[in-house]
């Protein structure tokens, strides 16, 4: 005889069975985002027949025939859509990584200098993070851009530092270094002086290990870098010889021009970034327990190497994971671009080449698939990162 | 028999009291401190004099054409001769009573909800949000009675907030949903969750912005035409909500595993364990989170300038490129800085003291 109380409940009926019901509530889920999307695809094809648009990345091989302001690789008005599409994207990793570089110098700097003893600084600092945190970045690229390098004199009567750097209406102009005789000597001696400071850090990790006694690896990691080079530079020649901007008529020549939406985009992405990343390195190293200062006080190491050994590690745990988000902000943020005519992936891509092809589902999809891909590859290596470093706890 | 003699006094302790103590102690404690502070006053006398004579000194207040502005300092007649456009935009200016009134309402309504000691304050915080948000769209909008405003002609800090307020209210409920169903034992459930919210979080506003003003009149039948107000603000709430997911599921992280046991052991099915038990405190630790997204989204709000909305900044920044006020660019962006400031700042704050007060279960 069967105990119905050893099987599967029989009492109630099948809509109270947790399992049932999880099944018939995700069938629904999927079935209702199904018919969603098939009911815009519908739409969006009648739509798209009615107006006569052929969807489809063919248009892609045709000719752009518009002018680009600033691109990293050749480009000329006949060239295609895609090219005009890698044009963009270089446009914005280079305002991104500029902005990166120069955000994260400001923000440990002002970081740093909230956490100051000195009374004065320490409100400095504080002061700078809560005045552009607070301010929309699109305000502040706007104020860089409209009120400050648009009312910048012509280049007759460029603001200049020293006769090589000059600023004008036009744009920020540079000395640029172009190869000499000596440069394929100075890239050889450069790569291997890198790859002899990476044998000699290793070399004095095993010293270490072995007799207990350390090498200072930084001073001549630096002495080699420097002097191998400088070195080669006086046997074989010159590297480089900088080309000067020189003012001929109405406008500069030689060195490199940056052009002021590059200028007002890397100033004012930089600027606000850096007032995020400051905040979250002041918490990353008061995230550090006082007590670990003293512990390895009472071990009797150096406030040198109490920075380096102890507190640092610790405090990047905690600060890289945020940091990170801040520098996906700025890659998203850099898009803000498109506002001042600066001419990045959505400036020209999903703008222009909108307008002119009028392929909206295309250029916006290739346009969010660029930064969706940025985004998800930054976080994943974040979630390996985040796993390497996490505590092992017991 | 020799006599003692006293060793000489010890000279009296440095000073570390009073204003030279303290300028001692976090000022001049080393020369390298002392080197910083020379340097930061250096910079604050570089900075703060010119700052502070062109903003107030040598300023112009009063005036009412561009003649007017002769001092060298800044031109705030130029803020004054626009200032009503830049709250309102082209709201007819006699009908300007009722945005108003409907600000006024919603600072009063909201009143009691600060009162610490109010009983029953969530029965009225479920009925505000009812009742409010028909009463300030019948008030803006018009209809029944009042006459029709086209979302057209709002503009200024009013649609600033409008986009500001409807968008995290939206993007509450949404985001809250879509939280629980990422943390839900549903595979189906959270992969569209998580697909959601990431492709959200992954691409910028902008592209939203252009997605939603190009695209979204091709997903729609043909006959349907929306507003440009109403697809900014469909783009703003979705992008939102999968910003306040993640900021909710943060708190329902937080919550430790016994209190779904305890809710559970029960009997409490999912709803009311969520909605009765883990909800009211998840969402608590987040209140300074949620705050925190707001902020954003206020600042982010400037970015409706891409699809032509004329938002407080568009308002400014129209202003300073009229033939008739050109030159004032400066005395724009500075006001629209200070508006937006003030808004950020003050939430800031307010989020900081929420999370201090807040902060009472679960620390450990």
């Amino acid at each position: 005889m069967q105990n119905p109380a050893n099987g599967p409940s029989t009492r109630g009926s099948m809509m109270t069975d947790p399992k049932v019901r999880a099944w018939v509530f995700q069938v629904l889920a999927i079935t209702t985002v199904l018919a969603v999307g098939w009911y815009l695809f519908h739409n969006t094809q009648s739509n798209l027949a009615q107006r006569g648009i052929t969807s489809g990345f063919a248009f892609l091989n045709n000719s752009a025939g518009f002018g680009i302001l600033q691109s990293l690789i050749d480009y000329t008005e006949s060239d295609t859509y895609g090219r005009v599409f890698v044009v963009g994207l270089l446009n914005t990793l280079l305002v991104s990584v500029l902005g990166i570089f120069i955000a994260t110098l400001i923000g440990f700097i002002v970081g740093i200098a909230r956490l100051s003893p000195n009374w004065l600084i320490s409100r400095l600092a504080a002061v700078y993070i809560e005045i552009f945190r607070n301010i929309p970045p699109l305000l502040q690229i706007f104020f860089w851009y409209f009120a400050v390098l648009r009312a910048m004199p012509p280049p007759r009567d460029s603001h200049a530092l020293g006769e090589a750097f000059f600023l004008n209406i036009r744009g920020l102009y540079l000395p640029s270094p172009t190869p000499d005789d000596g440069f394929w000597a100075f890239v050889v001696a450069l790569a291997l002086a890198i790859a002899g400071c990476v044998a000699l850090a290793r070399w004095s990790r095993a010293h270490h290990e072995a007799t207990g006694r350390r090498f200072p690896v930084l001073p001549g990691s630096i002495a080699l870098l420097l002097g191998l080079p400088a070195l080669v530079a006086l046997v074989a020649g010159s590297p480089f010889h900088w080309s000067v901007p020189e003012l001929t008529g109405f406008n500069f020549r030689g060195g490199w021009v940056v052009i002021p939406e590059l200028v007002a985009l890397t100033l004012a992405l930089s600027i606000y970034t850096a007032a995020f990343i400051a905040e979250i390195v002041r918490s990353g190293i008061q995230a550090v327990s006082h007590g670990q200062t003293e512990a390895a006080r009472s071990l009797g190491l150096r406030p040198g190497p109490i920075l380096r050994l102890v507190i640092i590690p610790q405090a990047m745990r905690v600060i890289i994971p945020p940091l990170t988000s801040q520098y996906l902000n700025l890659v998203k943020n850099s898009s803000l671009a498109a506002a001042i005519g600066y001419p990045d992936l959505v400036s020209v891509f999903a703008g222009t080449v909108l307008n002119q092809t009028g392929q909206a589902i295309e250029t916006i999809a290739i346009t969010m698939s660029v930064y969706l891909a940025i985004s998800l590859s930054i976080s994943l290596l974040m979630n390996w990162y985040n796993k390497r470093i996490a505590l092992v706890e017991r | 028999m020799s006599t003692h003699v006293f060793k000489p006094d010890l000279p009296p302790p440095t000073l570390s009291v009073g204003v030279l103590g303290w300028l001692r102690a976090n000022l001049f404690s080393n020369w390298l401190n002392s080197l910083l502070t020379v340097v930061a006053l250096y910079l604050i006398w570089l900075i703060v004099p010119p700052v502070l004579s062109w903003t107030l000194f040598d300023a112009t207040w009063s005036g009412s054409t561009r003649a007017d502005c002769s001092a060298g300092g800044a031109c705030w007649v130029f803020i004054q001769n626009r200032f009503a456009q830049f709250m309102y935009g082209f709201y007819p200016p006699e009908l300007r009573w009722r945005v108003d009134l409907t600000v006024l309402l919603a600072v009063a309504g909201a009143v009691p909800l600060f009162v610490r000691a109010m009983p029953k304050k969530w029965v009225y915080a479920i009925a505000y949000l009812l009742v409010y948000p028909w009463l300030a769209f019948w008030l803006m909008y018009g209809g029944m009675g009042l006459e029709v405003v086209e979302t057209s002609q709002w503009g200024g800090l009013m649609l600033t907030l409008v986009i500001a307020v409807v968008g995290i209210a939206g993007a509450m409920p949404l985001g809250i949903l879509l939280a629980l169903g990422r943390r839900s034992h549903m595979p189906a459930v959270r992969v569209i969750c998580v697909t959601f919210i990431e492709f959200w979080r992954g691409v910028p506003l902008i592209t939203v912005l252009f997605m939603s003003s190009v695209m979204l009149p091709l997903f729609l039948p043909e006959q349907v035409s929306i507003d440009k107000l109403l697809r900014a603000l469909i783009a703003v709430t979705l992008f939102e909500a999968a910003y306040i997911a993640e900021v909710v599921r943060g708190g329902l992280q937080a919550i430790p595993k016994g209190q779904y046991e305890a809710a559970g052991a029960l009997g409490l099915g999912y709803w009311r364990m969520m909605g009765l038990v883990i909800l009211p405190q998840a969402l608590k630790l987040v209140i300074p989170g949620i705050v925190n997204t707001f902020i954003a989204l206020f600042k982010d709000t400037s970015l409706v300038i891409i699809i032509g909305l004329f938002d407080l900044f568009n308002s400014i920044h129209q202003a300073t490129v009229d033939p008739e006020w050109l030159g004032f660019a400066i005395e724009g962006y500075v006001f629209a800085a200070l508006v937006y400031w003030i808004f950020c700042f003050g939430m800031s704050r307010y989020s900081m003291r929420l999370e201090r007060r807040l902060h009472t279960g679960h620390k450990r």
